[in-house]
């Protein structure tokens, strides 16, 4: 399509989900009234001290561990020193050279079910910053404001920071890499991961070069995007703007570039970039972390089926397409079902007709989860057996989810109850065409004169007549047979 | 204007509050009243607290009335003002915070508190404890009880004036780097740092995270080893606070010394500190000799290393450590056109010279491309200082030093930075290597141009968490020599 590549690396920071902030007691809650959640700790009053959140350090070893990276037997936090008013000491406490994991690739899929990976250049752990409200100018920018207020309940939240390495082509693989990562740690529970409160935040550096060349090129920064939506427009449109300079013969600058949501195109912030000297160095208030081999053990065997070995076990040996795996992986609950299912069936494609198709739109118009309706794996392996063993036909089973998804149970004891089961038997099946041709002469000539689409409503006088009972296929077959002697 | 009251121990203090026959009110009344008269003359307190005492007096009289035994019962106390006390004025002794409010108490003084003592005050100090004299204190001169014009030393000097004028029994200091035991020589008193992490920094204003400690001031090792004993222990509010049980001192201590081999530093010989000096701590050594320790001559080779590296740590986490006084939350704030503009101007107007210089000696030290060179290598020094200590306690089990290289000196006598920064050379390796150190009053010298005998302090020094037989030693040490008795402040 074009003679340019694009090469992008994407910096997240996300919110870790735990009882308490990272160094003090305070709630760890999204919202609540400004500077509500707060203490001389995370307020940085003079003389307080940070005291590590170990729930936040497990959090991080599961999700390195997810991200299968390194868990190093020895960890540190350093302080980061800058100057910011939302941050209440002056400097963030956070990890530089010996973080609680090391390395680790993110192993994601496109639309199309292609697995793609991308290496992690470091996960750290580090405390968020507080909040701040530009007061007293039009449209609540800073420029123009004449003061400012500052929120601290998020100040001292524990943060996962976690930047790629820059080895993604494209915003559908940007996307894509995003979406596993929410996924993973979603399932991990380390997080809400969600962008609209925050709790996971992006910045994605974007560059092009020549096709073929090995040289990144000059890379801007893309902030502001708040669904992933807007990093999918903001990458293309990113992507778009540095091909068309290069192509006219300019240069693209190194700079930080805001989405602009509304006018769909990035726009400079900054081209200044100042040259900060963070100083870091390690913080003397906490004692190193001593990371136990038994810790990280028994967390290893705390992990779940990670959402991509999920996609692959569908989309492999159980032969799901890539939009019917992703459906199951984002409903945990479901996949969970549809696993008992399969289990109990061994029909992977019976059990995903049912579970996405019937059971999911039941649950959709009575808006109650599959696995909370009386509707069990175990029933619903019998009805699949009721349909793989021919005994009943597919609109008898149609019926039969209802009556299950209303609390009837055993789909086998309905059948037997009440006597739904095909009629397979030729000699029986036979009986019922015999008086369906009878009775409709006009139809039968019309088939032979060569109108062959009467087919179906003689096909279906004979369903009509055996009460929706005898084996379609069968009715199909000896139909065709007598039609055409 | 001498009240035996005031003068009393602070065991005995508890003794008779506990017995009844003494109400913590009483004593609190009268270290009031003393306090309101000579203070004016020695500057000891920034904040006197009269309504806080006489309830805190209150209180503890009711608890002993209730059949508590306390045992601090009524021990008027002294608080350095870089220690929070809920409600009260904590200052650092720095513009910056001049009107700072705390809204929680420090774990140390916390648990003084709960033993039984009454907050007399919140006591001068050299601006966030960076100074060896008191003299870099924005918000007041305190003056050394036994010569008006000479400083009571530094950092904690405030502390170390009060309980030596009687203003208090025992004071609360921080010790960074000599700023215990200096003060405590200075004054005539016992000043003890514990070994690092013993003692809870949570509400210390932080100097340097890494060599700050809290310890107490006291008249006697006795009524020191009482206050450490209250104040110690772990804290779960500061990671940096040892987890192991805290080994009580004050029911161990000793009147003799036998069995005890304690190390004289060869590097910190005193002959060039001037002959009467030096033959103060000659006698000194002789009576450790003569209650039953045996002399050692030990080696600490890095230990004239000390000061530099001193000097480049302490700094490096004092520029980050100070970075929150910003003018954003609390205190002091100077308005400008921008957030930065704000940030320069109160951190101009805020802070005085020596904490400045430090900020910058330590920015300096940590930025990219230095950080290898000074930092760094300030770091492999501290481990190199420590390792002298740990081969110097295989012949040795305690070593013995000046607390510092001169009796208190006269306001001004130290203008240069660097001859006041030499007042630790004895005390900064002790620090560097986290062990515990004390002063303890060895003889009086009078100082050139001097007319009043000035006291001197003894240091002796433990390996970590030797804090029992460190104070043990220097009981008996202060029992069989009585210096301290010797001479009374001038007023």
């Amino acid at each position: 399509m074009s003679n340019w590549e694009a090469v992008i690396g994407i910096e997240c920071h996300v919110e870790l989900r735990t009882k308490s902030k990272m160094f003090c007691g305070c709630a760890n809650e999204f919202g609540g009234e400004p500077n509500t959640k707060v203490c001389p700790v995370c307020l940085a009053l003079p003389g307080s001290l940070p005291v590590a959140n170990k729930a936040a350090i497990e959090h991080m070893i599961l999700a390195g561990l997810a991200f299968g990276a390194e868990i190093p037997a020895f960890s540190k936090f350093d302080r980061k020193n800058y100057f910011y008013p939302d941050m209440p000491k002056d400097y963030q406490i956070s990890q530089f050279d010996m973080p609680v994991t090391q390395g680790g690739v993110v192993r994601y899929w496109l639309e199309d079910g292609t697995i793609k990976e991308c290496r992690l250049t470091r996960i750290h752990l580090e405390e968020d910053t507080g909040k701040s409200t530009h007061a007293g100018s039009d449209d609540g920018r800073i420029a123009g404001s004449t003061y400012s207020l500052v929120d601290f309940n998020r100040a001292g939240v524990p943060l996962m920071e976690c930047v790629s390495e820059p080895e993604m082509h494209s915003a559908d693989e940007a996307v894509g890499y995003l979406e596993a990562l929410r996924r993973t740690l979603q399932q991990l529970g380390v997080s809400d991961v969600k962008m609209e409160e925050g709790s996971l935040r992006c910045d994605a550096n974007v560059s092009v070069r020549p096709v073929g060349s090995d040289k990144l090129g000059t890379k801007t920064e893309i902030k502001n995007m708040n669904s992933f939506r807007s990093v999918h427009r903001a990458i293309e449109s990113e992507i778009e703007r540095q091909i068309g300079l290069l192509e006219k013969g300019e240069r693209i600058i190194q700079e930080t570039r805001g989405w602009d949501e509304l006018h769909g195109i990035t726009v400079s912030m900054r081209s200044k970039e100042e040259a900060h000297d963070y100083r870091y160095f390690p913080d003397p208030d906490l004692v190193p972390l001593e990371i136990a081999r038994g810790t990280v053990e028994r967390l290893r065997e705390q992990l779940p089926e990670l959402p991509v070995h999920r996609f692959e076990r569908y989309t492999g040996k159980l032969g799901l397409d890539a939009k019917q795996a992703t459906q199951l992986v984002d409903n945990a609950a479901l996949a969970t079902f549809f696993d008992s299912v399969v289990e109990a069936s061994e029909s992977p494609k019976q059990a995903t007709n049912f579970v996405l198709g019937d059971l999911s739109r039941l649950a959709n118009e009575t808006g109650k989860p599959v696995n909370e309706s009386p509707v069990t794996p175990g029933h619903l392996a019998e009805l699949i057996a009721l349909v793989d063993s021919k005994t009943i036909n597919s609109k008898i089973a149609k019926d039969l989810v209802t009556r299950m998804w209303n609390g009837e149970g055993s789909p086998k004891a309905i059948v037997q109850r009440e006597g739904l089961a095909q009629t397979s038997d030729p000699a029986a099946v036979e009986k019922f065409i015999d008086q369906v041709l009878a009775s409709n002469e006009k139809s039968v000539n019309d088939y032979r004169a060569g109108k062959t689409n009467v087919m179906g409503f003689l096909v279906g006088q004979v369903m009509k007549a055996s009460a929706g009972k005898a084996d379609p296929q069968l009715v199909n077959s000896l139909m065709k047979q007598k039609l055409e002697r | 204007m001498s009240n035996p009251l005031i003068e009393r121990s602070a065991a005995q203090i508890a003794r008779d509050v506990n017995a009844r026959s003494l109400s913590a009110r009483e004593v609190a009344d009268a270290t009031l009243a003393h306090v309101d008269t000579a203070d004016s003359q020695i500057g000891s307190y920034l904040t006197v607290l009269h309504e806080r005492a006489r309830e805190q007096a209150a209180r503890v009289d009711a608890r002993v009335a209730a059949g508590e035994h306390l045992p601090l019962a009524g021990v008027p106390l002294a608080v350095k003002d870089n220690m929070c006390l809920t409600g009260t004025r904590t200052t650092a002794g720095s513009k910056i915070l001049e009107h700072w409010v705390s809204p929680y108490t420090a774990t140390a003084v916390a648990r003084l508190l709960d033993a039984g003592c009454i907050p007399i005050g919140k006591t001068n100090l050299d601006e966030f404890a960076m100074g060896s004299s008191c003299e870099n204190s924005a918000l007041g001169v305190t003056r050394n009880p036994y010569d008006p014009q000479r400083v009571p030393g530094g950092s904690s000097g405030g502390s170390a004036a009060a309980v030596a004028s009687y203003e208090a029994t025992i004071g609360t200091g921080s010790d960074t780097g000599g700023s215990i035991r200096e003060p405590a020589a200075f004054c005539n008193l016992v000043g003890f740092k514990p070994t690092y992490g013993r003692v809870s920094r949570y509400g210390l204003i932080a100097f340097a995270s890494s060599l700050d400690q809290i310890g107490p001031f006291a008249r006697t090792v006795e009524d020191a080893a009482l206050a450490y004993d209250a104040m110690g222990g772990h804290d779960p509010m500061d990671s940096t606070s040892i987890d192991r049980p805290l080994e009580t001192t004050a029911t161990h201590l000793r009147s003799d010394l036998s069995g005890l081999r304690i190390g004289i530093v060869k590097e910190f010989a005193t002959a060039g500190l001037g002959a009467e000096i030096d033959a103060v701590y000659a006698q000194a050594y002789r009576d450790l000799e003569a209650l039953g320790a045996t002399l050692v001559e030990v080696e600490l080779p890095t230990a004239e290393h000390g000061l530099a590296t001193y000097y480049l740590i302490a700094p490096a986490e004092c520029s980050s450590n100070l970075a929150r006084f910003d003018g954003v939350r609390y205190g002091l704030r100077v308005d400008g056109a921008d957030v930065h503009e704000m940030y320069e101007r109160t951190r101009a107007a805020g802070f005085g010279p020596e904490v400045k210089r430090r900020i910058l000696i330590g920015t300096y030290a940590l930025s990219s491309g230095y950080y290898d060179a000074y930092y760094v290598r300030a770091q492999k020094a501290r481990t190199l200082i420590a390792q002298d200590f740990e081969r110097a306690w295989k012949s040795c089990d305690m070593i013995a030093c000046p607390a510092a290289s001169s009796p208190a000196f006269q306001f001004n006598a130290k203008s240069d930075p660097y001859s006041m920064y030499l007042m630790d050379y004895y005390t900064i390796p002790m620090s560097l290597a986290g062990l515990p150190a004390l002063s303890v009053p060895c003889g009086w010298v009078t100082p050139p141009g001097g007319e009043r005998p000035m006291p001197m302090g003894l240091q002796l020094c433990a390996p970590l968490f030797a804090e029992r037989p460190l104070l043990a030693a220097a009981h008996a040490y202060e029992q069989k020599t009585q210096h301290a008795l010797k001479e009374k402040p001038a007023r």
